[in-house]
């Protein structure tokens, strides 16, 4: 089955992302695909390569990164999300690419479940 | 009709949208509660009957690695709420058509 | 031949947009009617619905004037013209706010919880912002 992941908040505030990412490794676990994951509102700031939690703490932008690079997860940065909030090609991590909202539209059309996390 | 999970990640002492969902979801869904959500499966909180009266309506499910993040582990939930792990959420999801998160 | 018989059956799922939060307090308003404005040039069945303090969003007279934000009130009546049609305001919403369709900046289907509850368990995709 194909799943397609919202992501609305960013890495530190709310926990969202942090259940879309555990939520996404047992998406794989279970032998299902993930067809792409979207970030939207402040969601875009998980692809800041420029943020630096303190080292004891997990560190979001890398997981993700990590977790799209080997797995061939579509990571898809909102740009009207992004450039409101600075968010540009220079500060993207590896994996993740800026587009626009239609690829959202896209992943509810073609993926067979959309799961949205949030505040 | 197709079949709903609807998840829930906030505490029902914070926000509505537990409440909310319980207003509009349509009987035979089910409930997760995620996060924050999780607060609403204690057996001894406040908040409980909200839940326990309407055990023949849906099927409640709690996260467990929420719960026991929170410190929860050893706290009465109230009876006839699953507790499933990511594993679980996501045959969850798989199992109901849609998924509706009361954000 | 037919014009569908050249492009084939295609695939129509319907989406519904939920909206539960008041404007201007946070991001999700209007970063949601964005959506919904991309999403109507698919070609999908769009819903929109209104409920909690979602239905504030809708209200007439907004003036942002004094806190400097962007008043997008007058967006909504773009839908329309983006062929969005089915536009759900739930009426315990509405009511509990002492609010009535007269107070709103489009015209809208006032629907019950009992109705709008049919109507959501029959979207393939739900996005809530």
């Amino acid at each position: 089955m194909k799943f397609g992941i919202l992501i609305n908040e960013g890495p530190f505030t709310h926990q969202a992302s942090d259940s879309a990412y555990r939520f996404a490794e047992a998406v794989l676990a279970r032998g299902h695909e993930i067809y792409r994951v979207f970030f939207y509102n402040d969601g875009v700031y998980n692809c800041n390569k420029l943020s630096e939690p303190q080292s004891d703490d997990r560190n979001l932008v890398a997981l993700w990164s990590k977790l799209g690079t080997e797995n061939g997860i579509d990571l898809v940065v909102c740009i009207a999300a992004a450039l409101r909030r600075g968010i540009k090609d220079e500060v993207v991590a590896e994996g993740f690419r800026i587009s626009g909202l239609g690829q959202l539209v896209e992943a509810g059309i073609e993926a067979d479940r959309l799961v949205v996390f949030g505040d | 009709m197709n079949s709903m999970l609807h998840l829930i990640n906030k505490s029902p002492f914070e926000r509505t949208a537990l409440d909310s969902c319980l207003r509009v979801a349509k009987a035979g869904s089910s409930i997760l509660l995620i996060e924050d959500g999780v607060y609403a499966a204690l057996k001894n909180a406040a908040h409980a009957i909200k839940i326990s009266t309407r055990m023949e309506d849906f099927s409640f499910y709690v996260l467990g690695p929420d719960v026991a993040a929170r410190g929860l582990g050893d706290t009465p939930l109230i009876e006839g709420i699953t507790v499933v792990d990511y594993e679980g959420f996501v045959d969850l999801v798989a199992e109901h058509e849609v998924t509706q998160s009361w954000l | 031949m037919e014009e569908w018989e050249e492009s084939g059956p295609e695939v129509v799922k319907r989406f519904m947009y939920v909206n539960r939060r008041a404007p201007y307090g946070t991001i999700y308003a209007l970063e949601c009617l964005e959506v919904v404005l991309i999403a109507a040039a698919f070609d999908q069945d769009v819903s929109v619905v209104f409920l909690d303090d979602g239905v504030c969003q809708l209200k007439k007279n907004q003036d942002t004037t004094a806190i400097g934000m962007k008043n997008f009130s007058r967006t909504y009546g773009a839908l329309d013209d983006y062929d969005v049609e089915k536009i759900y305001v739930e009426k315990e919403s509405l009511e509990a706010r002492g609010l009535t369709a007269d107070d709103l900046v489009i015209p809208v289907e006032v629907i019950a919880a009992d109705d709008l509850r049919d109507v959501m368990a029959q979207q393939d995709v739900v996005i809530s912002s």
